[in-house]
């Protein structure tokens, strides 16, 4: 057995050990002799959250499918081993080999949230890697940052060699032998990121640079060196049957978040909510095959021996063969003793069916997220959903026993006024009602209906219709999460809802981040030197440090959360996500104009995604508005 | 029927709490497809117990749990199934089927033997021979333990069964049932303290080899492994 890289009184010392031992079922080990790349996967975050990211799963199965290739793990040690690593100058090692990842050929960082900025930082500096990609030398593993936060890489552009834009199955391959022949013929590290930036969907910053205007907008961006494309198109799996999938995921010892199999059904979404980042990234919709995915099931559920299993997809309802899928698992699993779990699911006959079929009904809950309090709203975000839908929902879903109710909200959408805050408490309030009015009162399980309504704040990101918009400031978000309390606390069922909201000032970072320039590097260094790390986490976020790194490095946040103008030049502009700019300037003034545009299964909308020759663009749409029902 | 399986639990694994050890097996059990029951209910479990908790930081030879089976083709096929499935710091070591009338794993235990092995440069100077004898021939061994009441003090004596030096460190035999389970680390500690010992922290490792029931009597026991009244099934 391998010797860790912690000695036993530090991990005596350390909360939750086992989030650094490795040695979990499935974790692949390889003799590192026999293998010519050394690949340390990282999730700048927690194990417990880094071990949930499928992403992560996909890409360290197929990369040790590689026989060439040894793909490991690697997280941020939580706050306690951190100061111990920092003291003792340990460096941070891989969880498999327990080796330090410095002495690795590539280190890649999955980047889920904005608010992980400074754990990439924290990860750089205890690996003792430089954390400028122009600090770092021929013996510094090759940084390279994938994942939706890299569609606008500017912000942490200096700290990474490579970004990845798109789905990772497609080029590390091709990247990798390219590495290797670079490695045997003796070519320099530059040369190979110069050769390595024109494979396409890869991306590196460091020959690329941004010229300002003197208001602090962009005047122009462009690669300083000849030969390299001025736009990088990102990359996309276009065969899903074919695709690799992690059929022996690694089992963790302690609880994770998510902590059972994992079905990726589908990728992408057909609805087109302007505010939904995600739902324009993995553009065009592309099913998973069912016979497959039921194959993947047994076969992961075997490996793992979970107790669990998922259906992920970004909506799980709009999957063409959900019915098919569902019954074979109710059918096998139950068997199995496996509990099946069903988010992202639209509340209808057949979904409340399923739900009161593998969960106790008495103990859980339904979920809606209307996101807007008034259909005005709604149309402008083009969120779907109606109030009647809403309420014939929760009135099918009551006469089925179900007595709690989670509600979802956004404050401070574009065009909000205060009757569209007011029409959260009274939609929370008509959902209470609607209670009473289905439910007889001898039939009524404790008397009670529960509604849990939440708020969390708009963030504008990139590559939505909403990319223009202006975010609010922090007492103006405070001022309407009031707003919302205020409205419920006048309604007649008040005493059935509860009312939940976001912190505020961790949202407009969030914003200033997600839609900033590369000027932002800067900040970053700054924020984590005065000791800025998982600021994801509410306890360890400093407003105050990243207010005072701000006025450091001479920037306002107010730059960044303004409203742009429609000719203005994004940082990410650069970058083809598949979906055109036209598109997102003609949503963004539907939006405006209060105008809803039809999914993708109903009308075509020419966002450019066709261009991929696949998914849900060349479905015939009859066939399609079928599922629609 | 109802099986008792040893195991024993070296290496990195040792950092595994207890409450994990259980999560490890519940899922070991599917993967190795040993036809296990289940309770009933929307969330079914495993009709699975512990005998007793180790540590974290502790190793062991001698670790039980029960298990509940509706049928098993034998005691070789269940140990070979779960090794399958386990890592590689877990090995089992036998599965052994108990009589319909056996008491649950946790309510037997009555004592559990351990060694304890002083890390290097970090053991006592003396030689812990010389103050065995007193040390054990006290009528009263206190120490101060926190409880739910406060700080009380305990007379650990009478639950301390054998205490040897031997070459590796301490061996010791000592209570272990629910109601007066005594730390092995509690015992080393007063024993270093008696001899005038001042060990740094985290000076000593501890392995549990085995857990015992009780075949005797309160006042006249016969420690026994806590598997001896199971039977291989061949």
């Amino acid at each position: 057995m391998n010797k860790l890289a912690l000695s036993d009184d530090i991990l005596l010392k350390v909360e939750k050990p086992a989030r650094y031992i490795g040695h979990e079922v499935n974790a692949v080990i390889k003799n590192k002799d026999e293998v010519h790349v050394r690949f340390a996967m990282c999730f700048p975050d927690v194990y417990e959250i880094g071990m949930s990211h499928l992403g992560i799963q996909i890409l360290y199965d197929m990369l040790n499918q590689y026989e060439d290739v040894w793909c490991e793990r690697v997280y941020s040690p939580w706050v306690d081993l951190d100061q111990i690593m920092r003291q003792e100058k340990i460096p941070l090692f891989a969880l498999e080999s327990q080796d330090p990842i410095k002495n690795f050929d590539f280190l890649g960082i999955t980047i889920q949230y904005e608010m992980c900025y400074t754990n990439i930082l924290q990860v750089l500096d205890l690996a003792q890697i430089p954390l400028l990609a122009k600090d770092r030398s021929e013996n510094d593993p090759i940084v390279i940052g994938g994942g939706p936060c890299t569609y606008n890489p500017e912000p942490i552009a200096d700290f990474f060699d490579i970004f990845y834009i798109g789905e990772g199955e497609t080029k590390y391959r091709e990247l990798l032998d390219l590495y290797e022949q670079c490695k045997l013929e003796g070519i320099s590290r530059q040369e190979f990121l110069k050769q390595a930036a024109c494979i396409p969907g890869l991306y590196v910053p460091m020959f690329y640079q941004t010229l300002y205007h003197e208001d602090g907008t962009i005047a122009s961006f462009g690669p300083t060196q000849e030969g390299l494309p001025s736009v990088i198109r990102k990359e996309i799996e276009m065969d899903m049957p074919g695709a690799t999938y992690p059929m022996k995921p690694v089992v963790p010892y302690i609880k994770i978040t998510q902590d059972r199999v994992v079905l990726e059904i589908q990728r992408g979404c057909i609805r087109g909510c302007r505010f939904c980042q995600a739902g324009q990234l993995y553009r065009p919709v592309r099913e998973r095959d069912a016979d497959l995915m039921k194959k993947y099931a047994l076969e992961m559920l075997k490996n793992t021996g979970h107790e669990e299993i998922s259906l992920s997809s970004l909506s799980s309802s709009d999957y063409s063969q959900l019915p098919e899928l569902v019954d074979f698992l109710m059918d096998n699993c139950s068997r199995q003793h496996v509990n099946i779990s069903l988010p992202s699911l639209r509340i209808d006959a057949f979904s409340l069916d399923v739900m009161s079929k593998v969960q106790d009904v008495r103990k859980s809950s339904l979920t809606f997220a209307p996101e807007a309090g008034s259909q005005r709203l709604r149309d402008v975000i083009n969120k779907g959903l109606t109030e009647e839908v809403i309420l014939n929902g929760a009135a099918m879903a009551f006469k089925g026993g179900w007595t709690r109710v989670k509600l979802y909200f956004m404050l401070g959408l574009p065009t909000e006024t205060e009757d569209d805050i007011k029409g959260i408490a009274e939609l929370s309030n008509k959902i209470a009602a609607t209670f009473f009015d289905t439910v007889p009162k001898e039939e009524r399980k404790n008397g009670k209906v529960q509604i849990v309504t939440s708020t969390s704040f708009f963030v504008p990101k990139p590559f939505t219709p909403f990319q223009w918009a202006g975010q609010s400031t922090k007492e103006e978000f405070l001022d309407k999460a009031y707003q919302t309390k205020h409205a419920i606390t006048q309604q007649l069922n008040q005493k059935s809802i509860k009312y939940n909201w976001h912190e505020a000032d961790t949202a407009v970072l969030e914003g200033v981040l997600a839609r900033g320039d590369r000027r932002l590097g800067a900040v970053l260094l700054n924020a984590y030197q005065k000791g800025c790390v998982y600021d994801a986490w509410g306890e360890y976020f400093d407003n105050e440090k990243w207010e005072s790194a701000f006025r450091d490095c001479g920037l306002d946040m107010k730059f960044y959360t303004r409203e742009r103008a429609l000719d203005e030049i994004f940082p990410w502009d650069f970058i083809d996500c598949g979906v055109t700019k036209d598109f997102f300037k003609r949503e963004w003034l539907r939006a405006l104009a209060q105008e809803v545009t039809p999914n993708c299964r109903k009308q075509c909308q020419g966002c450019g995604a066709n261009r991929f020759g696949g998914g849900v663009c060349f479905e015939e749409r009859q066939e399609a508005q079928k599922h629609e029902g | 029927m109802k099986v008792r399986i040893k195991f024993s639990k070296h290496g990195p694994i040792k950092f595994i709490g207890h409450l994990d050890i259980m999560r490890f097996f519940q899922k070991a059990m599917r993967r190795s497809g040993i036809d296990i029951a289940y309770t009933g209910g929307f969330s079914p479990h495993q009709i699975m117990s512990f005998a007793a908790p180790l540590g974290v930081g502790l190793e062991s030879n001698g670790e039980y749990m029960d298990v509940e089976l509706h049928s098993m083709i034998s005691s070789r096929d269940v140990v070979d199934r779960l090794n399958e499935a386990s890592v590689e710091g877990i090995r089992i070591l036998s599965a052994k089927v108990l009589p319909e009338n056996a008491g649950n794993a946790m309510a037997s235990v009555a004592a559990a033997e351990y060694t304890v092995r002083f890390r290097d440069g970090r053991g006592p100077s003396c030689n812990m021979r010389d103050y065995l004898k007193d040390f054990y021939s006290q009528e009263k061994i206190l120490i101060t333990k926190e409880t739910k009441n406060g700080i009380q003090e305990v007379n650990i004596r009478p639950g301390i069964y054998a205490l040897n030096v031997v070459d590796e460190g301490v061996r010791m035999l000592v209570d272990a049932s629910s109601a007066g389970n005594i730390k092995p680390a509690y015992v080393i500690e007063t024993f270093m303290a008696f001899c005038g010992e001042n060990l740094p922290e985290n000076a000593f490792m501890i392995t549990r080899e085995e857990t015992y029931l009780n075949k005797g009597t309160l006042d006249d026991p016969a420690f026994a492994p806590l598997d001896s009244i199971g039977s291989i099934l061949v």
